[in-house]
Order: structure tokens, then sequence, then C-alpha cells
């Protein structure tokens, strides 16, 4: 056993758990941080884009050393059907500034990197040790955790849960329930190789500059998903994600759609002739504003992905994390500077600066999309795209029809697919989920 | 596309590195005669193809390919069919990209 006591014992060393141990390191609070990794980040998937916003907070010159990939200068939207892609791209030269705002990265060497500046900070990181417990007293208060090394129970004054999406702890614990099927997509994705002269062709790019493809429509068969293709500076990171509860339903498989998806006409050629370096998977939080667990309690705070913090509609996660490691981080150091004890009372504070915060703001807007989407996934991720491709062909193809007949033959063909009543139904609803 | 590729899951594994843990496996598939609509669905839905169908018609686990994604704990966990927790520390599988 660990004689020695620590403020704070942080479980993970993802973005929410390195963004709250760097914080409560760099207040001088004695600090355990805890990674069944060999290193952290070898544990770690995301697609990945990193909001530089977040990151500043905590390390203001990041830029310096970072490993970054390619700041982004365009962001492409298709609706895909199996044969066309219908797009909206917007791209900026505005993006080429001095302090960029969003960069792809690559998260297993990223994440290194952030590790290495929370123990420059001065907190203790183990890794490949895995917490398999929460330690709590007779009245359930959280007192520390037991890992699966012989030492067994180390104790501190609170635990920061940033065990990620699975949250495991936090269920056999009894803090909050396993994450739901609906609740959570399945992402794979695979690392491309390619030369950097190809990719920057490829894109379109000049230099350091990036661009990231966010795809949706029948590459997810009527399921709720979306594709990815994020450009890094040697390597493509392409991959696609649906809802375990689609499939479960649906018997499609992951590595199917995947194939699938790279197959597309408009996806194939930018892949092409690359490499493959990485096959990988992992969850993502989807069920936004309404499946957030409890947050905090006597002992313990919940951040990150294992609070399910992700909003799903603007694909941003890390930044959650990151600002949930933090401010969790913060509320811990005003509570323990005024020599109260970590009690679920005092750790409400983290709650109510979350609230405060963009994280909750933003996922409170949003909160009817992800029911919304689920419950229509065959309207939106099928007959729309499949519909709208028909329309643009229509509109596009030039072969002595007069436009007014085109016209009324598109609307015939919305019409017929979804009728009136449901066109305006799906309008109505989307635009209410939305604002 | 709506035809469905044949996909060699296990050419895809081979890219990654993983550190097996001998005789301890981290998930373990509850005995049964018939498998649940639940394990049928991890037949599908395990992005490393772990579960597998014997011979006489049980589902099977070899988790030496899992990428550790958690999507078989989220179907299979609640009804009892699977026991789940992650790798020993340092065990598993190594993201060199992740």
């Amino acid at each position: 056993m660990i004689e020695e006591r620590f403020d704070a014992i942080v479980v993970g060393a993802g973005m929410a758990g390195n963004a709250a141990a760097l914080t409560m390191a760099q207040r001088g609070m004695k600090v355990l941080q805890l990674e069944r990794g060999e290193y952290s980040g070898s544990k770690n998937v995301q697609g990945a884009i990193l909001y530089a916003d977040m990151l500043e907070k905590l390390i203001p010159d990041f830029r310096e050393e970072a490993p970054l990939e390619r700041h982004l200068v365009e962001q492409r939207f298709w609706m895909l059907d199996d044969k066309s892609h219908v797009g909206l791209h917007y791209k900026s030269d505005d993006f080429n500034e001095e302090k960029p705002n969003r960069y792809t990265i690559i998260r297993a060497q990223f994440d290194k990197w952030f590790s290495s500046k929370v123990k420059e900070a001065g907190a203790i990181v183990l890794c490949e040790t895995t917490v398999t417990e929460l330690a709590q007293d007779a009245y359930g208060k959280v007192i520390g955790v037991r890992t699966d090394r012989r030492d067994g129970e180390i104790h501190a004054d609170v635990v920061v849960l940033a065990e990620g999406v699975n949250g495991l702890l936090g269920t056999r614990a009894g803090l909050r329930e396993r994450p739901k099927p609906e609740n959570v997509a399945l992402a794979v994705k695979e690392m491309h190789f390619l030369p950097r002269e190809t990719i920057e062709a490829r894109f379109n790019l000049k230099g350091d500059e990036g661009a990231v493809i966010e795809a949706a429509g029948t590459i997810s068969r009527g399921m709720t998903g979306m594709g990815f293709i994020y450009s890094n500076k040697e390597c493509i990171s392409l991959g696609i994600g649906c809802l375990v509860s689609d499939f479960q339903k649906t018997g499609e498989t992951p590595y199917g759609l995947l194939e699938n998806f790279k197959k597309h006409p408009s996806v194939a050629p930018l892949i092409e002739g690359s490499e493959v370096k990485e096959y990988s998977a992992h969850l993502i939080p989807e069920g936004g504003y309404n499946a957030i667990p409890e947050l905090c309690g006597d002992g313990w705070v919940v951040v990150g992905d294992a609070a399910q913090l992700n909003n799903a509609i603007h694909r941003e996660g890390s930044n959650l994390a990151m600002t949930s490691g933090r401010i969790a981080a913060e509320a811990i150091f005003q509570v323990k500077s005024r020599r109260d004890p970590m009690t679920k009372q005092n750790l409400a504070l983290y709650k109510k600066m979350l609230e405060e915060s963009f994280v909750i703001k933003d996922l409170k807007k949003y909160k009817d999309m992800p029911a919304l989407l689920h419950n229509q996934s065959q309207n939106f991720f099928l007959t729309y795209p499949q519909l709208v491709s028909k329309a643009m062909q229509n509109f596009v193809r030039v072969d002595g029809t007069p436009k007014k007949e085109k016209e009324s033959s598109t609307l015939r063909s919305f019409v017929s697919a979804r009728s009136w009543t449901g066109l305006f139904g799906d309008a109505f609803r989307f635009a209410r989920a939305w604002r | 596309m709506s035809t469905d590729v044949a996909v060699r899951v296990e050419d895809k594994l081979f890219y990654n590195r993983y550190q097996v843990d001998p005789g301890r496996a981290h998930i373990k598939v509850r005995p049964h005669t018939t498998p649940s609509p639940q394990l049928k669905a991890l037949l599908k839905a395990c992005p490393a193809r772990c579960y597998e169908l014997n011979d006489s018609g049980q589902v099977e686990i070899t988790v030496d390919g899992c990428i550790e994604c958690g999507t078989c704990r989220v179907i299979g966990e609640a009804s009892g069919d699977i026991e789940w927790s992650y790798p020993r520390g340092g065990y598993g599988v190594l993201f060199k990209f992740g």
C-alpha cells in the first residue's frame, strides 16, 4: 500500500484527466495521476481535431512545442448517396492566422506531450496501472482507489474520474449507469499514410494547411452515423461511426461500413495508394444533455467523456473534456483553499461553474437533437440524402427537359417519399431541436 | 454499395501493436447453451471480431485482438451475458497513433 496521501487522484490521462491534473499541480496541489496504458495516449483514440482556445487556457504557448499536424483552413460537409456527394465547403485564408483556431493532431503523440507538461507541473504520473475500484468509507464517501498493482489502495481527499467514455469505475461504484446503446456511437478508424505532397495536392493545401471532411448519408445505411476524413501531415485519418443501438438492430458490421466508405467514388481517390498503419475503434458519447450523469459526490467528480460531455452536432468532445477537467480542478482548488471538506455540497461548485461555461450551455441548446436524429435516422441518413442527390443531378444535367418540368419532378420525388405532412413535420422538428 | 464486401478484420488488427496477457482474458462470456440476442449481436458489432460462434452454436470470445472500445459491454453486460473489465495495466492494445 502506498502510505502517502494525496490531495487528489486523477484516474485517466486523456484530455480531461491531463487538464485536471495539470491545473491542480500548477496550483501546488499534491496530485497522483493513474493511467492504464504504457504511456499517456497509448489507449486514447480520437479523430482528431484540437481546439486551440481550450488548450490555450491551460498552456498559453502550446504552439511552440506541441506536436500539431495541420492548422485547418477548410471544412467540408458532405451529404452522400451511393455515387455522389452534395457538399458545403468553407475555406478561408482568415484561418491562416498567427494563432490558428483548430488543428489536426495524432492523439498518441499529442497526449504524450500533454502528459510531459503535467509531470513538469509536479504531478506524479503512474502508467501501466489499471484502477479496478473506488475505495469508499462506510458512508459511501470516496476516499481513494484500488489498483491492479500489488500495493493496492491509495488515498486522497478527492478523486477526479477522467476514465473515459466507458466510465467503468463510476458504474461499479453505483455513481452512474453504464452508457446505453442508444447514447453511444461506435466509431472505427484507419490511419492512411501518403507522402505529404500527395496529401496537399489531393486536398488542395499549401504547406501546413489542413482540411477536414464530415460526411453523412447512405454510407451509414439508414443508421444514425457519420464518416470523417481528416488530413494530417503525412497521413489521413479516415473513419465512420454509428450508434451502437443501430448496429445491434441492423446487424451491420463496423468494418463493413468502413470498407464501403473507403470505396465511395468521392472518397477512394483521396486515399488511393495509401499504406494503412493502424486500425482503431472507440465509443463516442452521443446522448447529449439528457445523458449527463451526476457530476459530483462525496469525494469525487467526473469529467470529460466519462461524464458524457460531447457535442455530437458540432463534433466537439476533446475541448469539452479539457474544459471540464480544468473547471473541476479549479473548483477543487477553491474548496481546498477554504479548507472545506470535499463533500458533494462543496464540490457542487464544479457543477455550477460548468453550467456557466459553454460546455453545458451548448449541450442544453441541442438537448432534443439526439432523440430526433435517432428516431428519424432512416429519413435523415437515407431518404433525404438520396432525394437531395437526385434533385442536384436533375438541376445540373442538361437534357432538353424544360426547367419547369424538372422542378416539378424534383418536388414530386420529395412529396412521394415523405408526403407534405412529413416534409413540414421534419423541418419543424429539426428547427425546434436546433434553436 | 449495398452489397457487403468481404472484410478480413484480422488483416486490420495485424497493423496494431498488442501486449497480450496470456491466460488472463479481460472479458468473459457467461456459459450458455443457446446464445441470447445480445450475444448474437456481438458477432457483428465487435469491431475486432473477437466474438465467434463455435461448432456447437455457442458464442466464444478470443480477447487477443480486442481494441478495448467497450461496445460489447454496452450491449451485453446489463443482461449478464458478458463480464467486462480493462486489461491489467500495461497490457492490451498499444496505439501508436490513436
